[in-house]
C-alpha cells in the first residue's frame, strides 16, 4: 500500500507507478468488483482547509473522516446538504468513511430529493489525474460557471478520472426541528402514491421512503413553528398514524433508511436501482423481492439471490441499476456491476477516461 | 478582439454548401440571404459582431442532426443560438460557420407533476417551462434576468443562475437530463428522468460547456411545487461594510432566504432616479426575500428583523401588501434599465465570499474613479455573484477599451479575493483571454481534452471559452 501524506507525495506516487493503482479513501464504499493493483490510500490527505460558516463554505482535504467534518460543522449549527449515507453495514465494509470517498462514489442520502446530490453540493476541487498532474476546478463560491465543470464530472468517477486530493463544498444550516409522518402504506404502490403526494405538497419535504413493516416516511425539517405547521397539514393530509418529533428516533429511521437497514442481513446480491419515480411499484413487483425505497420512489434497494440480472427481471424502467454486492465478494460478478451504456456514450466515457489516464491505472476497469 | 482567421476554403464553397443544407431541411429552415444573416451577427455582447455563413432553424432533434452530419462532412463549424441573450457572446458566430438557431423548438414535449418533471425543446424560453406548470402549482427554479427571452437550452449552455440560486441553486442542479446531437450527427441520450448517473456522469460537464460539446435539443428539467407565499424586506445601512455584517449574521442564524440582493449607492441613486421605487436615500442597502406559509413568513422576518436592529439599519421595511412587496423588487428589478439611461454599460458577474464584499467595493470604487467611469453594483449577495456595472460612452473613441480594461481589473480583483471571473454569464469571448487569471495552463489543459474527446475537430462553438494561445495546436491540428 501507498499511503501519501501531502498531495505533491500523491502525485509523485502516481507519476512513478509502474501498474494499477486501486485508489482508497475509507474503503467503505466499494462497488461488487475489486481493483487491481497497488492500493494508494487517500487517507493521510486530511484537514479542513477553510471554513467560513458565514458564506456556507468548506473546504477539506479528500481523506477528512466524515465524522471529523460533521462534527466541526455541527458546531456551527450546519451540515453537509446531501446527507451522506453510511453503507457500512449494508456492504459489509467496515473502515472510516471521508469526504473524498462521498464525492467520489456520488454518495447521497434521502436529503437527494430537496438538497440535491452530493456533486451538486460540490463546488470545487483539485485532484490528481492519471499522469499524475495536479488539476484545479470550479472554486469556493456557489455559482461559478468559468470553464468547464471538470469537478461534477469527477464526482461520481470514482477515481478513474483523477484521484481526488481536496474538495470546496456548499454548506446547508442545520434544522431547528425535524418530524417524521409515518404513513401506513402496505405495498411500494401505496408508498409511492403517499411519498408523491407530499413531494409535489408545497411543504418542503426533505426526506420520503418507505421501509416494508414501518410504512412510508416523510421527512419536514426547518423552524421549529414552521415544521410544527408543515407536519401538522401534511400529517392530515396523507393520513399519517404517527408524527415522530423526537429528534434522535428521526435520525435514527433515517439513518436507516439511507443504509437500507431492513436488507443488511439478507443473503444474495444488493443492488441499488436508481430510477423514475412513478416505476417503482412496477419494479419491485417485477423483482418479487423485499425492497426499500427512497427517493420517493425514485431509489430501490433489493437483494436478490445470487447471479439474478436484476435488470432482466426488472425492465422496463428509466434510469440504471448497480450491483453493489455480491453473495461471493471476490468473485468476479457474472452480471455486469454498472448499467451498460449505448454505444455512443460509452465511447465518450472511454474516451474522457483515455484522456485523463491515457495507461489506464486509476481503478482500471471499475467503471467500464 | 481576436479571432482566428476565416477558413477560406469554406467561405469559397458557401453556395454548395448552403444547397446541400437545403436539400436535407424544409425550404423556411435555411437562411442564407446576407440582409436576414445579419439579424444573427451578434447576442447582447453587441459590440461585436460578425454574422455567420449561414443560419438554419430546425424544428426537431432529427433536423438537428441532419445539419450536424452535413457540417462535420463538409468540415464547417457550427455555432449554435438559443435566443441570443448571451452577455459574454456566446453565440458569436464566425463568418465560416452554420449557424444553429433554436428558436423553432419550442414545444413542451412531457409534463409529469408526479415525477416532478417537464421535458421541452431546447429552445423553449425560461420563463414559458414555468408557464407550461404553474396553473398546477408548480415552477421551474433558475430565473436569469433574462428569463422573458432566453432559451433553455442556452441556459445549459451557460449553466444560467438568476437571483433566487440560495435556495435552488443553478441549471445544473435543476437539469436531470438531455438528448443531445454530437459534431457528427449521433444523437445521445444523457440523464434521464433519474437522480443520478450510472457511469461517468457526461450530463454534469455538458452543462456549463457553452455548447462545445454537442448540441442539446431537447431537456428533462426537475419542476417544483410552488411554495404558499413569499415576502421581501428591505433593509437600508449606513456602509457597505456593515450590509456585508448583516449578511453574515442571516446566514449565521440558520436562516435560509430565497434571495439576498445588494445594492450600492450609486446603483441605488440610479434605480431611485429611473424607477422612484421610493427607496431610502443610503449607502447600501438589502432586499430580503422568504418564503412559506404568512406563520412561517412572520417567523423568518421576525429574526432578520432582530438581526438586522444590532447593525443599525437606517431603514427596515416589510412589505405588508402584494403592491408594496412590488415596490420593493421594483427598483432592483429595474437596476439594468436604468444602467442603460446613464450610458452604454458592460456588465461583470465576477463571484467573491461575501466575507469579501466590502473591501472589494471599497477597490472597485478605487478602480472606478482613476479610470473615470462610474460604476454600479448589484450583489447576489447570498450566492456571492457581484454585477459591477460600468457606465461608458460607445460614441466617445477609446471609451469601450477603457471600460472593458476596468472590466478585466475588477474581475482580476474577483479572483483575487477567492472569487470567479464568472458567476452565470459564462465565459464566452468576453473573458476567454481572462481565464489564465483563473486557472494554470494544467488547469485549462483538463478542460480542453473533454473537448478534444467529444469534438475531435474543435469545430462547435469556435474560438470560445479557451485563450487562442493555448488551443492553437488543437484548431490547427483540426484545419
Amino acid at each position: 500500500m501507498i499511503a501519501p501524506a501531502s498531495e505533491a507525495e500523491l502525485a509523485e506516487a502516481v507519476r512513478s507507478a509502474s501498474g494499477p493503482l486501486a485508489i482508497r479513501g475509507g474503503g467503505t464504499r466499494p462497488l461488487a468488483r475489486a481493483c487491481p493493483g497497488t492500493v494508494l490510500s487517500v487517507a493521510g490527505l486530511t484537514g479542513i482547509v477553510l471554513y467560513e460558516p458565514q458564506t456556507l463554505t468548506l473546504v477539506a482535504r479528500a481523506g477528512t473522516p466524515l465524522d471529523e467534518i460533521e462534527a466541526a460543522l455541527a458546531a456551527e449549527g450546519q451540515r453537509l446538504p446531501f446527507e451522506p449515507p453510511d453503507w457500512r453495514a449494508l456492504l459489509g465494509a467496515p473502515g472510516r468513511p471521508t469526504i473524498g470517498g462521498a464525492i467520489a462514489a456520488n454518495a447521497s442520502g434521502p436529503r437527494r430529493v430537496q438538497a440535491g446530490a452530493a456533486r451538486d453540493s460540490l463546488i470545487g476541487l483539485r485532484a490528481v489525474d492519471g499522469t499524475g498532474t495536479v488539476i484545479r476546478n470550479g472554486g469556493r463560491t456557489m455559482k461559478n460557471v468559468t470553464g468547464y465543470d471538470l469537478a461534477r464530472l469527477m464526482a461520481g468517477a470514482r477515481g478513474t478520472l483523477g484521484v481526488l486530493t481536496e474538495v470546496s463544498l456548499k454548506l446547508l444550516p442545520a434544522a431547528g426541528a425535524v418530524a417524521t409522518l409515518i404513513v401506513p402504506a402496505p405495498d411500494a404502490a401505496a408508498a409511492v402514491a403517499a411519498m408523491t403526494a407530499a413531494l409535489t405538497s408545497p411543504y418542503d419535504v426533505t426526506g420520503a421512503a418507505w421501509l416494508p413493516g414501518t410504512g412510508a416516511l416523510i421527512r419536514i425539517e426547518g423552524l421549529a413553528a414552521s415544521v410544527a405547521y408543515r407536519a401538522g397539514r401534511l400529517a392530515g393530509r396523507l393520513g399519517a398514524a404517527h408524527v415522530e418529533r423526537d429528534p434522535e428516533v428521526s435520525a435514527r429511521i433515517w439513518r436507516d433508511v439511507a443504509g437500507a437497514a431492513p436488507l443488511r442481513d439478507r443473503p444474495g446480491d444488493l443492488w441499488r436501482f436508481s430510477i423514475r419515480p412513478s416505476q417503482a411499484p412496477g419494479v419491485a413487483a417485477r423483482l418479487g423481492v423485499p425492497v426499500v425505497l427512497d427517493w420517493g420512489g425514485g431509489l430501490v434497494w433489493a437483494v436478490l439471490p445470487a447471479g439474478t440480472d436484476a435488470r432482466a427481471r426488472a425492465r422496463p424502467y428509466s434510469g440504471h441499476a448497480t450491483l453493489m454486492r455480491t453473495a461471493a465478494p471476490g468473485a468476479a460478478p457474472a452480471v455486469p456491476v454498472l448499467e451498460p451504456e449505448s454505444p455512443a456514450v460509452a465511447a465518450l466515457s472511454r474516451g474522457l477516461r483515455a484522456r485523463f489516464d491515457p495507461r489506464g491505472i486509476l481503478n482500471a476497469g471499475l467503471m467500464d | 478582439m481576436d479571432m482566428p482567421v476565416p477558413d477560406a476554403g469554406i467561405l469559397a464553397r458557401r453556395d454548395a454548401i448552403v444547397a446541400r443544407l437545403r436539400a436535407a431541411l424544409p425550404a423556411d429552415a435555411v437562411i442564407d440571404d446576407p440582409a436576414e444573416t445579419r439579424a444573427y451577427e451578434c447576442d447582447a455582447l453587441t459590440a461585436y459582431r460578425c454574422p455567420p455563413l449561414c443560419v438554419v432553424l430546425p424544428r426537431s432533434t432529427a433536423e438537428v442532426a441532419a445539419v450536424m452530419r452535413i457540417c462535420h462532412e463538409e468540415g464547417v463549424p457550427v455555432v449554435p443560438r438559443g435566443a441570443g441573450t448571451s452577455l459574454a457572446g456566446g453565440a458569436l458566430p464566425t463568418p465560416d460557420a452554420v449557424l444553429v438557431g433554436l428558436a423553432r423548438m419550442n414545444a413542451v414535449l412531457e409534463t409529469d407533476l408526479a415525477d416532478r418533471l417537464i421535458r421541452v425543446q431546447a429552445g423553449r424560453t425560461n420563463l414559458s417551462v414555468t408557464a407550461a406548470v404553474e396553473a398546477e402549482g408548480f415552477f421551474y427554479a433558475p430565473d436569469p434576468s433574462s428569463q422573458l427571452a432566453c432559451a433553455i437550452g442556452g441556459n445549459i449552455g451557460m449553466n444560467s443562475g438568476g437571483a433566487h440560486c440560495l435556495k435552488y441553486g443553478v441549471t445544473t442542479n435543476n437539469l436531470l437530463g438531455v438528448t443531445m446531437v454530437l459534431h457528427d450527427g449521433t444523437v445521445v441520450e444523457l440523464g434521464g428522468p433519474q437522480m443520478d448517473a450510472g457511469g461517468l456522469d457526461l450530463l454534469a460537464v455538458v452543462c456549463g460547456a457553452e455548447g462545445q460539446l454537442g448540441i442539446v435539443t431537447e431537456a428533462t428539467l426537475r419542476i417544483l411545487p410552488r411554495p404558499e407565499g413569499a415576502r421581501p424586506v428591505l433593509i437600508g445601512f449606513a456602509a457597505n461594510e456593515i450590509a456585508g455584517a448583516c449578511v453574515a449574521d442571516i446566514i449565521r442564524a440558520g436562516i435560509l432566504p430565497v434571495a439576498i440582493e445588494f445594492m450600492d449607492r450609486p446603483c441605488i441613486r440610479a434605480c431611485e432616479d429611473f424607477a422612484r421605487a421610493g427607496y431610502p436615500d443610503c449607502e447600501a442597502l438589502l432586499i430580503v426575500e422568504v418564503e412559506g406559509s404568512p406563520a412561517e413568513i412572520d417567523e423568518q422576518i421576525g429574526l432578520i428583523r432582530q438581526i438586522a436592529s444590532r447593525h443599525d439599519p437606517v431603514e427596515f421595511r416589510e412589505a405588508a401588501s402584494e403592491d408594496e412587496a412590488r415596490r420593493i423588487w421594483l427598483g432592483r428589478k429595474s437596476a439594468f434599465g436604468a444602467m442603460g439611461q446613464l450610458g452604454d454599460y458592460i456588465c461583470l458577474d465576477g463571484t467573491i465570499p461575501v466575507s469579501a464584499l466590502a473591501g472589494v467595493l471599497k477597490r472597485i470604487g478605487e478602480l472606478s474613479a482613476a479610470a473615470g467611469l462610474p460604476v454600479a453594483n448589484v450583489f447576489h449577495a447570498g450566492d456571492g455573484n457581484l454585477h459591477p456595472l460600468i457606465i461608458f460612452d460607445a460614441n466617445r473613441p477609446g471609451d469601450l477599451d477603457r471600460a472593458e480594461a476596468l472590466g478585466a481589473d475588477i474581475l482580476r480583483l474577483c479572483v483575487a479575493a477567492g472569487g470567479c471571473l464568472t458567476g452565470e454569464h459564462g465565459v464566452g469571448i468576453e473573458k476567454r483571454d481572462l481565464m489564465e487569471v483563473q486557472f494554470t495552463p494544467a488547469d485549462i489543459e483538463a478542460q480542453m481534452r473533454v473537448k478534444d474527446v467529444f469534438d475531435p475537430a474543435w469545430r462547435l462553438n469556435p474560438a470560445k471559452v479557451f485563450p487562442l494561445g493555448l488551443s492553437a495546436a488543437r484548431r490547427g491540428a483540426a484545419a
